[in-house]
């Protein structure tokens, strides 16, 4: 399963553009430091390939085997 | 936080995080791919030491990576780097810095040390700007491209710092970007495990010194650029170098084995300090 860290996340949407199945979405909310953080739009999509994990800057997405 | 702890987190200084890096900079993905190869090589990191000089990615591992660091002067983590493990050959060093740190002002101790062989392992964050000091042209510019520094046209053709260093004489190098992070993890793991000068050459995004300037001012467009115009050195064949220029050429450009200097530095002074003994004892 998919888990963000929104206190970590600076919201640069590395993610949403590069998941190759489109898991995540931007979202209107704000995180406690005034970025906007994605949000994850479609979980059972997601096959556990890891790349939003290693592309991440930030360590903020959590990717476990579950 | 969310319930769960990143697994990587015991190799990050997670009390310091998030990390002073810029939204989208490069520098955090390096970080993330080097705590990944540590982490799948098993090494420990109180048995590295992790040395690097001035400029944004000279902060990836200190002070963010949990393991013994030196934060030296401007272009000269190499040197520093070479007197940890001439002293302490036991040691995995590891020498992260930037463009301007090791190719433009430390580039003579890169050359040398690559000629030597010294067992370092060498990565190279090329963000192709002087990006912490307010984005001034670099060695590793593209010529044609604005900056602060040359706000018509950067005039000077762009450094070539991996072929450099392979042609010095290094055991290994490879070239990547920050969007392919899973072959340059496993060139970090072989990088590491290896014996003699690996380098890293591993071209990064700078969205907010460099891309604002281009007309790039996210990550992403640098990362599509990355993807797009990369291409794999066993691709290459029958291209000209007019077009290769326009290209990033990426992947291992050289592997092979040559003697090393810590090794053969120490067997000379075991030889002496035996001698000296012989001369004693007679």
């Amino acid at each position: 399963m998919i888990e963000i860290n929104d206190d970590l996340c600076k919201g640069c949407d590395i993610c949403i553009e590069f998941c190759p199945l489109n898991v995540f979405l931007k979202s209107d909310t704000l995180n406690r430091k005034g970025y906007y953080v994605p949000v994850i739009a479609e979980e059972d999509l997601c096959v556990g390939c890891r790349l939003c994990e290693l592309l991440c800057p930030e360590f903020a997405i959590i990717i476990t085997n579950e | 936080m969310g319930e769960y702890r990143h697994r990587l987190m015991d190799y990050v200084r997670e009390e310091i995080m998030p990390h002073r890096f810029c939204v989208g900079c490069g520098c955090g993905t390096v970080l993330n791919a080097f705590v990944n190869a540590v982490e799948e090589i098993g090494l420990e990191p109180t048995k590295m030491v992790c040395v690097s000089g001035i400029g944004c990615s000279s902060w990836i591992p200190s002070p963010y990576f949990r393991s013994d660091t030196l934060h030296t002067t401007h272009g000269r983590p190499i040197a520093f780097a070479t007197g940890v493990k001439i002293m302490r050959p036991d040691l995995t060093v590891v020498v992260i810095a930037g463009d301007g740190d090791v190719s433009g002002i430390g580039g003579n101790h890169l050359i040398h040390a690559a000629r030597r062989n010294i067992d370092l392992s060498v990565f190279m964050v090329n963000n192709m700007i002087y990006g912490m000091t307010g984005g001034q042209v670099a060695p590793t510019t593209p010529s044609g491209t604005k900056t602060s520094t040359t706000p018509h046209r950067n005039i000077e053709p762009a450094f070539k710092v991996a072929d450099l260093v392979m042609t010095a004489g290094a055991t290994y190098v490879a070239r990547w970007t920050t969007y392919h992070v899973f072959p340059l993890m496993e060139s970090m793991q072989n990088a590491m495990t290896r014996k003699g000068f690996s380098f890293i050459e591993i071209i990064s995004q700078c969205p907010d010194n460099y891309g604002r300037r281009i007309g790039k001012p996210t990550a992403n467009d640098f990362l599509k650029q990355f993807r797009d115009d990369a291409i794999r050195i066993n691709k290459t064949e029958g291209m000209s170098e007019e077009q290769l220029d326009k290209r990033i050429v990426i992947g291992k450009l050289c592997d092979r084995e040559r003697p090393e200097y810590v090794t053969q530095l120490h067997e000379i002074i075991r030889e002496q300090v035996a001698a000296v003994k012989r001369e004693k004892t007679k």
